[in-house]
């Protein structure tokens, strides 16, 4: 186990291996978005209060907990890159940072086309979900600010790795904002006490959706970490064995 | 202590302390991090007088008159001890509804009123298909059939 | 979809460019990354 740890932990192994792994994340990753896509919208019952406008969960949840779950993986790898000196784990939250920043944005945008219809406004100042999730994004553009800003690259990684750790405070306070403060969100649906309050014609796509969009972003991740790597070893012989090779373009 | 014992310990005292100054932090923060203001305590009096401010609460079943020829409308607001009156000019959102969460934005006018420029609606966190919700009806109508006794005053359960 | 239609629709299309930004971004910033060595390298294999 540690063996194989260590052996993809090693650049060159995770640069292959990686470029074989995209497929296997990204395939059942589209199957599953597109099965809850359709049966998202075509297959489930309109909920009783919000009619056809509650759909718009099918793309918001999966994005709002990928914008946290990214957070947790960033911070996480950051952890691990300062304590074990392990340089793939700074080249993961480095990778993770612009991904998170999208699927906050993408948690935003849908919420406010949301809140328009339902709540009767675009955007809440002072809502405490609203503003949590406004500081993740913030967050991420701090991080990826800090790291432009400093030349060195493993002193950009440590810098970096302070902030992605004093930041992940902010992720269970987005989680609990709903229930610790009032807010105009309600509160969770699928993690709660007695389970998902939920019909399970609509439950099925939005789990299909959640898992689909986290093979995705697993897909996507890979594809940046391989280009990290690559750019963090340049000046190294495998990669420059690799170009004279010609292979691994791809 | 090797240096990575030193680098963990740092990094989870760092970490700890982070989270314990942004707990203090946040409890000192409290009321002020409330996005509206619970009914009881506007009616208890416990509203800033110089601003507008929001409160929150249900839409008391019955309780809303439509002003005829105009978009003037007035209603009751409760969290099941306490109600408040509400009077509002403008669009209503398409969530609001008797028995529906509501946040109103606005001021107290004299008389215990509150004069509301904004009206939010909020929903829960229950998704499920109207035929459902029907079925359901009877019994959230029992739950609810206290709130139509409701008279303007406090009836703490 | 009846009147929130377009809310929904709108929703769904920005995540399908979302994703395909966040896609097409990844595949240019590798593109970039093995162009710059690949010239560095050949510029230094030519001088050996």
């Amino acid at each position: 186990m540690w063996k194989f740890v260590h052996k993809l932990a090693s650049p060159p192994h995770f640069y292959h291996i990686a470029a074989n792994l995209i497929s296997w994340f990204a395939m059942p990753g589209l199957l599953l978005i597109g099965y809850g896509t359709y049966a998202g919208l075509f297959v489930a019952p309109p909920d009783y209060q919000q009619g056809d406008a509650f759909r718009i969960i099918y793309v918001h949840v999966p994005a709002a907990y990928l914008s946290m779950m990214a957070y947790m993986a960033m911070a996480i790898s950051a952890g691990i890159g300062l304590i074990w000196r392990i340089k793939l784990a700074h080249a993961v939250a480095a990778a993770v940072a612009p991904l998170g920043a999208w699927f906050t944005f993408l948690a935003l945008a849908t919420g406010s086309i949301w809140g328009r219809p339902m709540w009767g406004t675009w955007w809440e100042w002072g809502d405490p979900r609203l503003t949590s999730e406004l500081v993740l994004l913030f967050l991420y553009f701090g991080y990826m600010a800090l790291r432009n800003a400093i030349d060195s690259t493993s002193k950009a990684d440590r810098a970096s790795a302070v902030l992605a750790l004093v930041g992940a405070v902010n992720v269970p306070i987005i989680h609990f904002s709903v229930e610790w403060w009032s807010s105009l969100h309600q509160g969770p649906t699928l993690v709660r006490q007695g389970g998902p309050a939920m019909d399970t014609a609509m439950l099925y796509p939005l789990l299909a959706m959640i898992l689909g969009f986290t093979f995705i972003f697993g897909a996507l991740l890979l594809r940046r970490v391989r280009a990290e790597v690559l750019y963090r070893e340049r000046r190294k012989r495998w990669v420059r064995d690799l170009i004279l090779s010609g292979k691994g373009k791809r | 202590m090797t240096p990575r014992r030193q680098r963990m310990l740092a990094v989870g005292l760092a970490l700890g302390g982070i989270a314990i100054a942004a707990v203090l932090t946040l409890r000192a923060l409290d009321d002020n991090m409330m996005f509206f203001i619970d009914v009881s305590d506007v009616v208890a009096g416990e509203y800033p007088a110089d601003r507008n401010f929001r409160v929150g609460g249900l839409v008391v079943d019955g309780s809303v008159e439509r002003e005829p020829g105009s978009l003037e409308l007035r209603f009751r607001v409760t969290d099941l001890r306490c109600e408040l009156p509400v009077r509002y000019t403008g669009v209503l959102p398409d969530l609001f509804r008797e028995g529906q969460g509501v946040v109103a934005h606005g001021r107290m006018a004299g008389e215990g009123e509150f004069v509301a420029d904004t009206i939010l609606a909020k929903h829960d966190e229950n998704y499920m298909a109207p035929e459902v919700a029907e079925s359901l009806a009877e019994h959230v109508t029992e739950q609810t059939a206290g709130l139509r006794q409701g008279s303007g005053e406090c009836n703490p359960q | 979809m009846g009147p929130y239609g377009f809310y929904v629709w709108s929703c769904f299309a920005l995540t399908a460019i979302v994703l395909v930004i966040c896609e097409w971004r990844a595949r240019i910033r590798h593109r970039h990354v093995y162009r710059d060595i690949e010239v560095r390298v050949k510029a230094l294999g030519d001088t050996e």
